[in-house]
């Protein structure tokens, strides 16, 4: 068998088991329920301020009114904020978890080799992520046009895929060290730092917009078709990244003893 | 299924080690098991009996030495390897969600096969395991033993040329045992069955050639007849009538002083007494026991069993069950 043949092969039953133990759905669901409501709470928040009372001992709130770029920035920042969360979990017990288990060495006394094996498992978590960003930026899409305006496509779908790739940096490197890691835990710890460290790298002036959370800045702006500065780097940075973090997890697991 | 020629060398070791850090689990092993027997590998729990199978189908790689299986280097595994055995694990644990059949469908298809030639190989092997009934089910449903029955299916589903189990019926019930072995059995001839077990009745009855590992290192390989033969040292089997113990101890007493006898078990009331002169023994026991005034249900002269060679030649440390 072509290690092409056992990717496939590999890749249709990683799928099978997302449907199957129902983590497509849940993924999916959640993300497109970010999505959903994002736009409904900025439009919502300031009523609903309003409704519990904004005159309180003199003081008054003043609410600015609920624009569409209100809109796209929750939207952003929730699927940003819970996509990393579902990313990790997703990632952390991935591969760990069949070795934990012994099905990584049942499925390595096949003819399939080690490289399709974490490949396709590599390429179902970053399906499964896509496909959560499309649910929630698809009905986000809909959503803010009902309540504020349709927002341009082309610009709208770049800016879920600048997400989707920032999420992809988090899940590679979660993978990376559910490879390394003999147990889960430990990867989605290892994971969780490294999300703190990209947040600390963000927050430095010059690079931060290099790291996976500085994103989310061009990614706002794309969304509403306002102009953003050169993309390449960042974005080709953050693919090295991703391709960092896989490379060398293939090069770990042929290492490995199972 | 297609009989193979009997040859040697289809799983072959030589100088094969496994070192973690300061703890030698595998020891220079040398070995060579001839293509179509069914070959059983006895040991202690702790033996390197999983090292060893786990280094023979590329699942981890020795410290020194080299290993082939069917023709291929197995120190290197690659798909080579996996093309030609089956391995079943200790404690198979399968995809829960999947389906028997589907685990069956899966591993089939891993193998290259697809079409009505994987269907009726699928219900083939799902008779021959006797989980047709409940081949649709999940597999996170199973029993234990319904687990390592789909584990010996899907090792066997391939034809591979070597199959490696690992205690292939540890966790199954005498007559799921019974039906395994049988099925071990009758693969005799058309591959060669490679067969972990610390159950030394388990290798009695099915295999035709056993090595025993302790300690990490080879004790003796050999086919079974000449093991048995090669260890035969006489055995006197005594079996007193019930509620005589004191009569019995004293009678074992007088036994273990006699100039022929090399040692004498008490298991469960029966007298085993392993001797170094069995005519002398035979002549001299009788009067021995009749002068302790110990009623004998039985008094045979028995040939050595696989657990006798197994404690003669490992000791007593162990878990050893017959």
């Amino acid at each position: 068998m072509s290690a092409f043949a056992g990717f496939r092969l590999l890749l249709q039953k990683e799928m099978r088991e997302q449907l199957r133990t129902l983590r497509l759905v849940v993924v999916v669901a959640v993300l497109a329920a970010f999505g959903a409501t994002s736009p409904l709470l900025a439009k919502l928040l300031p009523d609903i301020i309003k409704a519990a009372g904004t005159e309180t001992a003199g003081l008054t709130i003043t609410m600015p009114t609920p624009t569409t770029a209100d809109a796209v920035t929750q939207l952003v920042k929730n699927l940003g904020q819970f996509g990393l969360l579902i990313a990790i979990l997703v990632c952390m017990g991935t591969v760990a978890t069949e070795k934990e288990r012994g099905t990584a060495g049942f499925v390595l006394t096949k003819p399939v080799g080690r490289g399709p094996f974490i490949t396709a498992k590599a390429a179902a978590i970053g399906l499964l992520l896509g496909a959560g960003i499309a649910a929630g930026y698809a009905l986000a899409w809909i959503y803010t046009a009902v309540l504020f305006e349709a927002l341009p496509l082309p610009g709208f779908a770049a800016s879920g895929l600048l997400l989707w790739l920032s999420l992809l940096v988090t899940a590679s490197v979660t993978f990376l060290f559910s490879v390394l890691a003999r147990s889960s835990l430990v990867a989605g710890g290892a994971g969780f730092v490294a999300l703190i460290v990209t947040g600390i790298v963000a927050a430095i002036p010059g690079i931060g917009a290099y790291a996976p959370p500085g994103l989310s800045t061009p990614a706002i702006a794309l969304a509403l078709g306002e102009p953003v500065g050169d993309l390449a780097g960042p974005i080709i940075l953050n693919l090295a990244l991703v391709g960092v973090a896989l490379a060398a997890a293939q090069v770990a697991f042929r290492r490995q003893e199972l | 299924m297609t009989a193979v020629a009997l040859g040697a060398g289809e799983v072959s070791t030589h100088g094969l080690t496994k070192r973690y850090r300061l703890d030698v689990a595998l020891d220079h092993l040398d070995l060579d098991v001839p293509a179509g027997c069914v070959f059983g590998f006895l040991g202690p729990n702790g033996a390197g009996k999983t090292t060893t199978l786990r280094l023979l189908t590329g699942l981890a790689r020795p410290t020194e030495g080299s290993a082939t299986v069917a023709g291929i280097d197995a120190t290197t595994g690659g798909r080579a390897l996996a093309e030609r055995i089956g391995a079943l694990d200790q404690d198979p644990r399968y995809y829960g969600w999947m389906t028997g059949r589907e685990l069956l469908v899966f591993v089939g298809r891993l193998h290259g096969l697809d079409g009505i030639a994987l269907r009726s190989r699928v219900d083939e092997v799902l008779e021959t395991i006797g989980l047709i009934d409940a081949a649709n089910r999940r597999i996170g449903g199973y029993s234990g033993g319904m687990r390592q029955r789909l584990g010996i299916g899907q090792a066997m589903l391939p034809r591979p040329s070597v199959l490696f189990l690992d205690e292939p019926v540890s966790s199954l019930d005498p007559a799921g045992r019974r039906d395994v072995l049988e099925l071990i059995g009758r693969l005799r001839g058309t591959c060669t069955v490679f067969m972990s077990t610390h159950i030394l009745n388990d290798v009695e009855r099915v295999c035709d050639r056993v090595g025993i590992l302790n300690h990490g290192r080879l004790v003796t390989e050999a086919p079974m007849e000449e093991l048995l033969a090669s260890h035969a040292r006489p055995i006197l089997e005594l079996d007193p009538e019930p509620d005589q113990d004191a009569a019995v101890a004293a009678l074992v007493a007088t036994v273990r002083g006699q100039a022929w006898t090399r040692d004498v078990r008490v298991d469960h009331g029966l007298v085993r007494v392993f001797v170094t002169d069995a005519d002398r023994a035979a002549t001299e026991m009788l009067p021995l026991v009749v002068a302790s005034g110990v009623r004998l249900g039985r008094f045979e002269r028995v040939r050595p069993t696989l657990e006798d060679v197994f404690l003669a030649l490992v000791g007593t440390a162990g878990e050893v069950r017959a």
